[in-house]
């Protein structure tokens, strides 16, 4: 994926970095519960920009580093994150010609999903939660998503990644 | 994409089954963690720029108050640590009469925190002292007002502690003021612990300090946990319903203290 020619891939690594450190970021105690996933949130633009080279190994990988960097069960966000991908790879065609609110709607349904599978695998391993409150990073990332469109959309044209 | 979606399924299953059922990869977590401190310490920029704004940006009056405050402070602990030199070598010579080794004090190592887990149901903190600083999963995790929970991972630079709050940490403990035993099991909520199995009759209040027993040989003896803060006795149950609140600051603490225990110390 990085050396293919004299594109700006560092761009897409520097992005996922970014996104793993805002996963672990201190957040007040009372916002805990509706972090958004920004992991998913730029693998997702990053499917629908560049299908042909993020896919399902990325998704992979990235998920292992981020089981790693929160501590979970190895394998939980891996799982949730390529069944993500997966979906996002077979829609992206029509991502792209949607309107920002119902790219917003299909973000949310895919971190709701990203959370039933975090939720399946933690309740494995009996650390699972009470509530249905997470299920609100759903909501936090629906919310989120024209922004971090616009960010990375503006950043790769400006560095021309394709 | 059909073969790749299959490895990436397989990958994914055997992972977690490895993980999940036989524990086998503490190995590689551990040096995927040490892959991962570059991202502990960026995310940690924000609390590091809060305390040097702390250390640095502060009034002479603040700081002269503070001076006088921990001056008087320190006063009163060093009279206090003079009378506890005494009774422990009292409590030593009583041991001995009694034919039961020494309790030995324990060292400690000061590590500070660099991440608390994103996911609110996981109670983790990941600090900054790992094998380099002989770490080692097991450790007992203190702050000052009493015990924080356990190492369960260590990379060379990190390491990762669960705490006691959490769904899947049960500790051994024992009520202070009659040596009742029980267990206190994390609920997955910061501010409280349940205690299981004690039976509707068992001498224990609302108010009770609850310490570490040292059965298990995991914890040294005689920490404190928590504090009783609620019993409900139902006659139509067996065991009592008993609520308690971690002495420690969960939350709170930005300095903790790793525990060295001397080998074994309790003989009876």
């Amino acid at each position: 994926m990085v050396d293919q020619g004299p594109n700006a891939y560092w761009l897409v690594l520097a992005s996922f970095f970014c996104a793993l450190i805002l996963a672990v970021l201190p957040f007040p105690h009372w916002l805990a519960w509706g972090r958004p996933e920004w992991v998913l949130l730029v693998l997702v633009y990053w499917v629908i920009a560049l299908p042909q080279r993020v896919g399902l190994i990325t998704a992979l990988l990235l998920g292992l580093m981020l089981d790693v960097v929160e501590g979970a069960v190895i394998g939980q966000n891996a799982f949730a994150l390529v069944v993500v991908t997966l979906l996002a790879l077979l829609l992206y065609q029509r991502l792209r010609v949607f309107s920002l609110a119902q790219q917003a709607a299909i973000v949310f349904v895919l971190a709701g999903l990203n959370q039933m599978i975090c939720q399946w695998v933690q309740n494995l391993e009996g650390a699972g939660s009470t509530t249905l409150m997470f299920l609100l990073p759903a909501f936090s990332s629906a919310l989120l998503w024209p922004f971090v469109l616009h960010l990375l959309r503006g950043l790769r044209r400006l560095y021309g990644v394709s | 994409m059909g073969l790749r979606l299959f490895l990436v399924a397989l990958v994914v299953v055997v992972l977690l089954v490895a993980d999940l059922r036989f524990n086998s990869l503490q190995t590689a977590r551990s040096l995927m963690e040490f892959a991962a401190a570059p991202v502990y310490w960026v995310a940690d920029i924000p609390s590091r720029v809060g305390d040097w704004k702390n250390e640095h940006l502060v009034s002479r009056s603040d700081l002269l108050e503070q001076n006088e405050q921990l001056g008087r402070e320190n006063l009163v602990l060093q009279g206090r640590s003079h009378q506890m030199a005494s009774l422990l070598a009292e409590n030593v010579r009583l041991r001995a009469l009694l034919n039961s080794s020494a309790m030995v004090r324990d060292d400690v190592l000061v590590a500070e925190l660099i991440g608390v887990s994103p996911d609110p149901v996981r109670h983790q903190l990941v600090l900054n002292k790992g094998e380099r600083d002989g770490v080692f999963v097991g450790q007992p995790l203190i702050d000052a007002d009493g015990l924080l929970g356990q190492v369960v991972e260590v990379s060379s630079l990190n390491s990762r502690a669960l705490l006691i709050t959490d769904a899947t940490h049960s500790i051994p403990v024992q009520v202070n003021r009659n040596g009742v035993r029980a267990i206190a099991e994390g609920i997955g909520s910061l501010t409280s612990l349940e205690i299981h199995h004690v039976s509707a009759t068992t001498d224990i209040k609302e108010g009770d300090l609850l310490v570490t027993s040292g059965l298990g040989g995991r914890f040294p003896i005689g920490y404190p946990v928590a504090v009783v803060s609620k019993i409900e006795r139902d006659p139509g149950l067996a065991f009592a319903r008993i609520m308690a609140r971690p002495s420690a600051a969960l939350e709170r603490s930005r300095h903790v203290l790793l525990v060295f225990t001397a080998k074994p110390a309790a003989g009876n």
